[in-house]
């Protein structure tokens, strides 16, 4: 079973074809101006048709922000925490005023992500999965958009050129994708641009490549 | 024979890849305990959960490395899940030790176990 991957590279980069001058950096003047320490991430936003999209994709987004540096709040015990006070959904999160957030859990800044695809797309003889997250940083003390981006990644499975072998391990492949929801495993690919240099997030105080960049 | 060598060349490289970028913490079963929780609820008990974080706790000690922010605040909401409010008094006031950025939210979890 072949497994060719490729990662979709930051949209801002895919966004280079179209849009003249785009290969400059990330404008991080509001970012160094307001440098967090913590980061609250909300479960995010699901505008893909994937259901478990919005907690399989939570369960993947603390390791990569932590490991640049940030303090990441525990994502599970804030989203029952939420849930406790009255907002049953990401949605209702979304929309908690940023002076009670800082207040009440003490985010420096909280990241709302929306997925815009998540989960794969079965064709008859091949499938595609894809996760495309939008994410966007906002300090909590003033309001002010510290970072806007995307991350995504893909990965697809091909046909070897026999049909009848195809169809059997295209039924084979659904049932494994389906129950390892193999998005998951996509999303973290997607996350590591985080990391990407001039255009995801700049590294944070507990990481030893903080201040360097 | 060239088979074993291209196999120990892979591991070799493996392992230098590994020690190329080494990551700040330990993190055990954190965010797959995380993933199982949502995904198949039921499956994930929190008595099965405080058992997988306390290996890993100790797994991360043993190895002298620091387990990851959020880490023992989600394992004293699971003794609070169990309720055992000593023990997650515990776990939050670690958390705030280590981490000071945790202490907002770690003094409203700890207020909200006193008033129990």
């Amino acid at each position: 079973m072949k497994r060719r991957s490729f990662n979709l590279g930051l949209v801002a980069s895919v966004l280079c074809l179209t849009v003249p001058g785009c290969a400059t950096p990330y404008d991080y003047t509001n970012y160094r101006a307001h440098p967090p320490r913590s980061i609250l991430v909300l479960p995010p936003l699901n505008e893909s048709t994937a259901i478990e999209g919005t907690y399989s994709y939570l369960s993947t987004v603390t390791e990569p922000l932590a490991e640049m540096g940030y303090y990441v709040f525990p994502v599970a015990v804030l989203d029952h925490f939420f849930k406790e006070n009255g907002m049953p959904t990401a949605g209702e999160m979304h929309q908690a005023p940023l002076h009670k957030i800082r207040e009440i859990v003490g985010a420096d800044a909280v990241l709302y992500i929306t997925l815009k695809q998540y989960g794969t797309k079965y064709q008859v003889l091949n499938s595609v999965t894809a996760v495309v997250a939008q994410g966007k940083l906002v300090d909590t003390q003033t309001g002010t958009v510290l970072w806007e981006g995307t991350v995504a990644a893909q990965e697809s499975s091909g046909g070897s050129g026999n049909i009848i072998a195809d169809l059997v391990t295209a039924a084979v492949e659904q049932i494994i994708n389906k129950t390892a929801d193999y998005a998951h495993k996509v999303a973290r690919k997607a996350n590591a641009q985080f990391r990407v240099k001039d255009h995801g997030l700049l590294y944070g105080p507990y990481s030893p490549k903080y201040g360097t960049q | 024979m060239r088979v074993l060598q291209t196999a120990s060349l892979l591991a070799l490289a493996a392992l230098l890849s590994s020690c190329a970028s080494p990551t700040i913490y330990s993190w055990g079963h954190y965010e797959d305990l995380i993933y199982v929780t949502y995904g198949s609820p039921g499956k994930a008990t929190p008595e099965m959960q405080v058992e997988r974080l306390e290996e890993d706790f100790q797994k991360a000690r043993s190895k002298n490395k620091p387990v990851p922010p959020g880490f023992h605040a989600h394992l004293g909401y699971l003794y609070y899940q169990l309720g055992k409010a000593d023990q997650a008094k515990m776990e939050f006031e670690t958390e705030k030790a280590v981490f000071p950025e945790a202490a907002v939210f770690m003094d409203r979890m700890l207020a909200g176990l006193a008033k129990k």
